[in-house]
């Protein structure tokens, strides 16, 4: 009797030591970060390009541009096709193409982001024998298609049938009333889904390894190789110079800024738009 | 309404789009392997040699690897992931705290890999090796352990997520009978929410297993790379994954090439089976994976 | 009613700042069936429910007065203990999903973790199962999950999960209020048989079934106990106006 209440009381407080210590690491990792993060970032970090280990005044100003560009091609190429083939999807909920979309998708949510890097390898930079920031953004693209089409979806089936009949039964066509009222009426799901994307395949380093491949230069050409910061990370931290680790640490200080504050706007946006049916 | 059939057109040309891209990442896979099946035929699965000097190419190195590190960074994930699932799918729904552990736990999922690398590299490894030293451990420093403990804090999240989602599922008129019937709450967990959220938990640690078997930076950057079976747990090694990261841009000619694009065929097939299993049973159970 | 099995004193109980019941005085008689009637919100669950010390699983709960036990107060104890001695079925059936019928019987033996010998399991499966009526119509599929089971069946079975530990006294909230006609009557038939061997409180909306069944009837209106005698008395002769009203309609 007693001893079972006492087993009970010892479970609970196991169980909340180890959920108090798995926060243990995030704890370290985030302190670190910022801790070094904060130490090596300063006006020229943001501006100037990379020195050569041994100088001082080193920027990253390469890969943050190189982010950017990578983070715009791959918008441009999943965020119009994803949001379309949702819209498929739950639009024509039964037929057998869609339930094929489905099960793709679902299984291409758990691909490893590497096999991306190769098949967009084997696609793009074989046929045009170089490495490119338009294959390194096609395949953050890729990863984030997935996404786009599931969050799509899951918001169009949220939204009442009544809605689409009212609007055809005032004359409207189904092309407007798809493009001016369902669309606009999932609008901050399909945008929170997309912000989520982005932040997902913001940090991925993986799918750039053979395809955007890095560059220590400042790259606007989309058919030239571009730096990125999880990519500079990676090449920085893999080095013996302890100034490129410190750079590693103020660009892993900026990415995950970013992350978060993406993740943040996310929650925001699919707060702030929400459709109250 | 010729405008109306414009749009539909567009709809399905995008869902065509889309599934000629999914089914064509399969296909180009499959292709690309044809070399190296040529090449090394079975052998490749088998061959637990790998050399692109002499021209070898046997899998069996990365997948133990591959393994190894997974099923380690699951056994060592696991206590901590059913501890979070269980404080906040029943012991604290609410509060402060409960608070804190799902930012917490929203944050660890959204750090890059590589970050993880990086601080493994700096932080872990150091300590991985003081801990070698004093067991009279060859002392890399990286290796198979290193790479587990860094990828176990990364699944963490994915596997309580999952887990706390099917325990806020488990009806609460059950729990009641069970306590009315004298038990403690340690043992309406143990007996009546584990067992009912079984399937659930499962799928959960399915997809966190595939999660682990694909994941590639953290895991290049803390494994040692070596293309030798590892004898031990603390012996640096390479996964399917990392090894495709690190000879992919440096392979010798098509062969190697090829060799490297049917490893990622082999890990596409196994993480597509498990997340396919996976996605089932959650889409059984109805929760949002 | 001075040596009744269970004593409810100076009792109040309630959610937050809310109070729901207030100053409940009643004592129940051992081996007799009592009903709780009352109209809906008035308080009937939160009473059964503090009896057995299920009312503070609920974070918000809150409550004051002593409940005795054969004279002991149930606060002083551990709640586990006082749940055992005091079993509890609820409005909705509810078994166990993931056990099978023989399991549900013992669970109260599997929860607690008691071990007792096989042949003793199998003894008590059947004796509960013949109490309650059920062990005719799933003797030949024990190892069968119970959720198969028809509503009546199911809540036959709960019934059966509660009384296979012996308690002393069983709390029966709405029991009948999901099932069809034919399943009431056989609980309440079965609910007339068991208290030779427990007391048993019935929560109850059907006047008539207070009137079919109980020997007591307590009538709880607005969190307060405004009546409580033979059924028979209460029913024929009520005290309170309030009584009466109910019985006869006018509210509920
Ligand atoms: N968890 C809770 N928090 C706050 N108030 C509650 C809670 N549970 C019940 N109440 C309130 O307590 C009052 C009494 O509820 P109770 O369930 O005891 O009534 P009842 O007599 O059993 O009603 P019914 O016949 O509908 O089952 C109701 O007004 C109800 O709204
Ligand atoms: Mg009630």
């Amino acid at each position: 009797m007693q001893r079972r209440i006492i087993k009970d009381k010892l479970f609970e407080i196991i169980i909340i030591i180890f959920a108090l210590v798995s926060t243990f690491p995030l704890i370290l990792i985030l302190f670190q970060i910022v801790k070094k993060g904060i130490a090596s970032i300063n006006w020229s970090f943001f501006v100037n390009l990379p020195q050569p280990p041994g100088e001082s005044g080193g920027g990253v100003s390469n890969a943050i541009l190189g982010t950017f560009i990578l983070i715009v091609i791959a918008g441009g190429f999943s965020i119009l096709l994803g949001v379309l083939g949702g819209t498929f999807i739950s639009e024509y909920k039964d037929k057998k193409i869609s339930e094929l979309i489905r099960l793709c998708v679902n299984i291409f949510q758990g691909i490893p982001s590497i096999v991306i890097g190769i098949i967009v390898y084997i696609w793009i930079v074989m046929p045009l024998h170089r490495f490119s920031a338009l294959s390194g953004g096609i395949a953050l693209g890729i990863m984030m298609l997935p996404l786009i089409v599931k969050s799509t979806e899951e918001t169009l089936r949220l939204i009442p049938s009544s809605l689409k009949e009212a609007s055809l039964a005032l004359g409207a066509s189904y092309t407007t009333t798809m493009l001016r009222v369902i669309l606009p009426a999932g609008i901050n799901g399909i945008l929170s889904g997309i912000l989520i994307s982005v932040s997902r395949v913001a940090g991925e380093t993986a799918p750039l390894l053979f395809t955007a491949f890095g560059n220590p230069f400042m790259n606007f050409n989309i058919f030239k190789p571009v730096d990125s910061l999880p990519l500079l990370i990676f090449n920085y931290s893999m080095s013996p110079y302890p100034e490129w680790h410190s750079i590693a640490w103020g660009a892993s200080f900026v990415l995950i800024s970013f992350i978060i504050i993406l993740n943040i706007l996310t929650k925001m946006v699919s707060r702030k738009w929400k459709t109250v049916f | 309404m010729k405008m109306d059939r414009y749009f539909k057109s567009i709809l399905f040309g995008a869902a065509i789009l889309l599934l000629l891209l999914l089914t064509g990442i399969f296909f180009t896979l499959l292709i690309g392997s044809i070399p190296a099946i040529k090449a090394s035929g079975i052998k490749f699965l088998s061959g637990t040699s790998w050399n692109p000097v002499t021209g070898v190419y046997g899998a069996v190195p990365f997948v133990i690897g591959t393994l190894l590190t997974s099923f380690l960074a699951l056994f060592i994930s696991l206590p901590f992931s059913f501890s979070i699932s269980l404080f906040l799918g029943e012991y604290f729904k609410k509060g402060a705290l409960a608070e804190f552990l799902n930012y917490a736990t929203d944050i660890l999922a959204s750090i890059p890999s590589v970050i993880y690398g990086f601080w493994g590299l700096l932080f872990l490894v150091p300590i991985v090796r003081k801990f070698e030293l004093s067991f009279h451990i060859l002392p890399y420093g990286v290796g198979i352990f290193t790479a587990s403990l860094i990828l176990a804090i990364m699944i963490i999240p994915y596997t309580s997520y999952l887990a706390k989602e099917v325990i806020l599922l488990v009806p609460q008129d059950i729990k009641e009978a069970a306590y009315s019937l004298g038990a403690t709450r340690s043992e309406v967990i143990r007996k009546i929410i584990v067992p009912y959220s079984r399937s659930g938990i499962f799928a959960g640690i399915l997809l966190s297993l595939g999660r682990a078997l694909g994941e590639t930076m953290a895991v290049t950057m803390v494994i040692g790379n070596s293309n030798l079976i590892p004898g031990n747990i603390f012996s640096p090694a390479n996964t399917m994954a990392s090894v495709i990261a690190n000879e992919f841009t440096e392979a010798t000619n098509d062969v190697h090439l090829s060799a490297l694009i049917e490893l990622g065929l082999l890990l596409f097939i196994i993480t597509g089976i498990i997340n396919f299993i996976g996605n089932e049973i959650i889409k059984k159970l109805s929760i949002k994976g | 009613m001075e040596n009744g099995i269970l004593k409810i004193l100076n009792f109040y109980a309630g959610y937050n700042v809310k109070t729901i019941l207030t100053n409940i005085n009643l004592s129940i008689p051992s081996n007799k069936v009592i009903s709780i009637m009352g109209p809906s919100g008035c308080g009937k669950t939160t009473l059964i429910r503090c009896i057995n010390r299920m009312h503070e699983l609920q974070p918000d709960a809150n409550f004051k007065g002593q409940i005795l036990l054969n004279e002991k107060n149930i606060f002083a104890t551990s709640p586990i203990l006082v749940r055992r001695k005091i079993g509890m079925v609820f409005q909705k059936p509810n078994p166990f999903p993931t056990m099978s019928i023989y399991d549900n019987v013992v669970s109260g033996y599997i929860l607690n973790g008691i071990k007792i010998p096989r042949s003793e399991k199998d003894r008590i499966v059947e004796e509960t199962l013949r109490k309650v009526y059920l062990w005719d119509e799933v003797m030949d599929s024990l190892h069968r999950k119970g959720t198969f089971l028809s509503g009546g069946q199911q809540q036959r079975l709960c019934i059966a999960r509660a009384m296979a530990m012996n308690p002393e006294i069983i709390l029966l909230d709405e029991p009948t209020s999901a099932l069809d006609p034919k399943a009431t009557a056989k609980i309440e038939e079965l609910i007339t048989k068991i208290k030779k061997s427990v007391t048993v409180i019935l929560v109850t909306h059907n006047t008539a079934q207070a009137a079919r069944v109980s020997d007591f009837t307590a009538f709880l209106y607005l969190g307060e106990l405004v009546e409580f005698g033979f059924t028979e008395k209460l029913f024929t002769t009520p005290k309170d106006k309030k009584t009466e009203e109910y019985l006869t309609g006018k509210f509920g």
